[in-house]
């Protein structure tokens, strides 16, 4: 059985980019747009790595990463945090709640999988 | 008296040296020859318009020719020295204003316009910062860059990508680069008025704030009270885009109109000039209340006097800045400024010396302030009043100290005030260059 990532974004078309490569690398992609309900799909999912944007409709992606840290099956789970918002006190935030890398906007595939590829062997 | 009799002599060395003879400037300035002699010859006093004339047109500035001008020329020149970090005495610096005026001149105007200019970059940074329009915007323009970078990316590097994905990744980068389009001139529409902090773009406040800092502030129409000199300044206004900037600009013009009326010009002046812009004492001659008087004085150019208008929640309605006290547009100002005070202490005049932290924290801008909190006349029975206070900011000299003054900022964010207990956020900007 693959691996399985939950990518939770909501940019429909980034979706549809990041879900292509990452299921051309074997991973079996399930996706999530809203902030408010992710947490559902992440329990019953419970993925192997998590792709978590920060500003989402609803909850932000901090939140939900702290709901992460704090919960009994996906505390482990390894999370990227996505974002447009590149300042230092949001990177600090993130590894503060317990991020396992926190990744710039516009990235490229290429660091979007090595990351992922990184992550899913650590 | 010394100073007066520099000032004179100033005007007639300064005349000699552009080859000028003393009826062509006379005439140039609107005065007979004989007043000027007399002025030449320290036996009248020249001060506001005819200084500023006469500044103009012996190309100085006029606080070179102003009494006093010398000892404010060699402050400000310290000042430069010191923003640079230089230790440089005030013999030298006597000496170099004595003996290269207009390089003095310069060094002070290009001083200026870097405080100006770094003015700008705090106001620009202040706004990047508060701004949810921009932040929202930027954060869509970044998020359709990364899709469109990513969907151009799987089309160049996949080598067998099946028909139905490339179709819909094709198609997934057309709605992209529209919507990139669409933001990238949001964002441009948005930021055109970035060069001029005092330039509209978004609110309808700013649109009114805009236009009247293309005036000054003054509309001289208004002052002749011409028939509908209001509907033709509004007419011509390129930076009233929006009927409620419209409106505003509208009540905003008629409110000056009527105390143009109420305070005539040059009756104002020549009050100003019997007993200085002490606006209760304006008041009462002019049988105003204080805010009007307060407002009719920063329409006086000569002045630069600043003035700000807040309702009872602090938002500010108007606010003209003066040189060296910044009026930040996004984010709340300082609690600290007597205007606030004001609002708790109705109907009390109050006055208070306040300083402004100068450019890299090495200095301080010092400032005479009037602020009241007055009653906005009510249209019902049975209403609380609504308040609005207004505070006028008058520079004061290069000489004037900090003895007695509140130490105040703009806002948190570009104040480089260390251990204020009002401090609400820590400061982007250092307390030295």
């Amino acid at each position: 059985m693959g691996k399985t990532v939950v990518l939770v974004e909501d940019e429909p078309n980034i979706i549809e980019a990041i879900s292509f490569i990452l299921s051309r690398d074997g991973w079996t992609v399930h996706t999530h747009s809203n902030g408010d309900t992710a947490m559902a799909t992440l329990e019953v999912r419970a993925p192997n790595l998590i792709l978590l944007d920060v500003m989402l409709p609803g909850r932000s992606g901090f939140d939900i990463l702290s709901d992460i840290r704090g919960h009994a099956v996906l505390a482990q789970t390894p999370v990227m945090m996505l974002t447009a918002r590149g300042q230092t006190k949001d990177r600090e935030r993130a590894m503060e709640l317990g991020a396992s890398r926190f990744m710039t906007k516009p990235f490229s595939n290429s660091e979007v999988l090595d990351a992922v590829r990184e992550l899913a062997t650590s | 008296m010394a100073t007066r009799t520099l000032a004179g002599s100033r005007i007639r060395e300064r005349r000699i040296a552009q080859g000028l003879k003393q009826a062509d400037l006379a005439a140039d300035v609107g005065i007979s020859p004989s007043y000027l002699n007399l002025i030449e010859h320290n036996r009248r006093r020249i001060g506001g318009k005819l200084l500023r004339a006469m500044a103009l047109r012996l190309e100085v500035e006029p606080a070179l020719l102003a009494e006093g001008a010398e000892q404010e020329v060699i402050a400000r020149l310290g000042n430069v020295a010191a923003r640079l970090g230089e230790e440089i005495g005030v013999a030298e610096s006597t000496a170099f204003a004595g003996r290269f005026p207009g390089w003095a001149n310069l060094m002070i105007r290009a001083a200026r316009r870097i405080d100006e200019l770094e003015r700008n970059v705090e106001t620009l940074t202040d706004r990047l910062t508060h701004d949810p329009h921009l932040a929202a915007t930027l954060h869509e323009v970044l998020s359709t860059v990364t899709s469109i970078r990513s969907t151009a990316s799987i089309l160049q590097d996949t080598r067998e990508i099946e028909p139905e994905w490339r179709d819909r990744f094709h198609r997934n980068i057309n709605e992209d680069s529209a919507r990139l389009a669409e933001r990238a001139q949001a964002l441009v529409g948005f930021l055109d008025g970035a060069g001029d902090a005092q330039s509209e773009v978004s609110s309808p406040q700013e649109e009114v704030a805009g236009f009247l800092s293309a005036f000054d502030w003054h509309f001289p129409a208004l002052e002749e009270a011409r028939v509908d000199a209001a509907e033709g300044y509004l007419r011509g206004a390129a930076q009233l885009k929006s009927s409620s900037a419209q409106a505003i600009a509208g009540r905003y013009l008629a409110c000056y109109a009527k105390d143009a009326e109420d305070m005539p010009l040059e009756a104002f002046r020549g009050a100003i000039g019997e007993h200085g812009p002490e606006p209760l004492r304006l008041a009462a001659e002019f049988d105003q209340d204080l805010a009007s008087v307060m407002r009719r004085l920063a329409t006086l150019p000569e002045h630069g006097f600043g003035l700000v208008v807040c309702d009872a929640s602090g938002t500010m309605l108007y606010r003209k800045p003066a040189d060296g006290f910044p009026i930040p547009r996004f984010g709340a100002m300082c609690p600290l400024w007597p205007l606030f005070q004001a609002l708790s202490r109705p109907m009390m005049p109050l006055a208070q010396r306040v300083a402004q932290p100068g450019r890299g924290g090495t200095s301080e801008n010092v400032f005479e302030t009037y602020a009241i909190a007055q009653a906005v006349l009510s249209t019902d029975y049975g209403y609380e009043p609504l308040l609005e206070a207004t505070m006028l900011i008058a520079p004061m000299t290069a000489e004037t100290g900090t003895q007695g003054a509140r130490l105040i900022g703009a806002s948190c964010r570009i104040c480089p005030r260390e251990g204020c207990a009002a401090r609400r956020e820590p400061s982007i900007v250092s307390s030295r260059l």
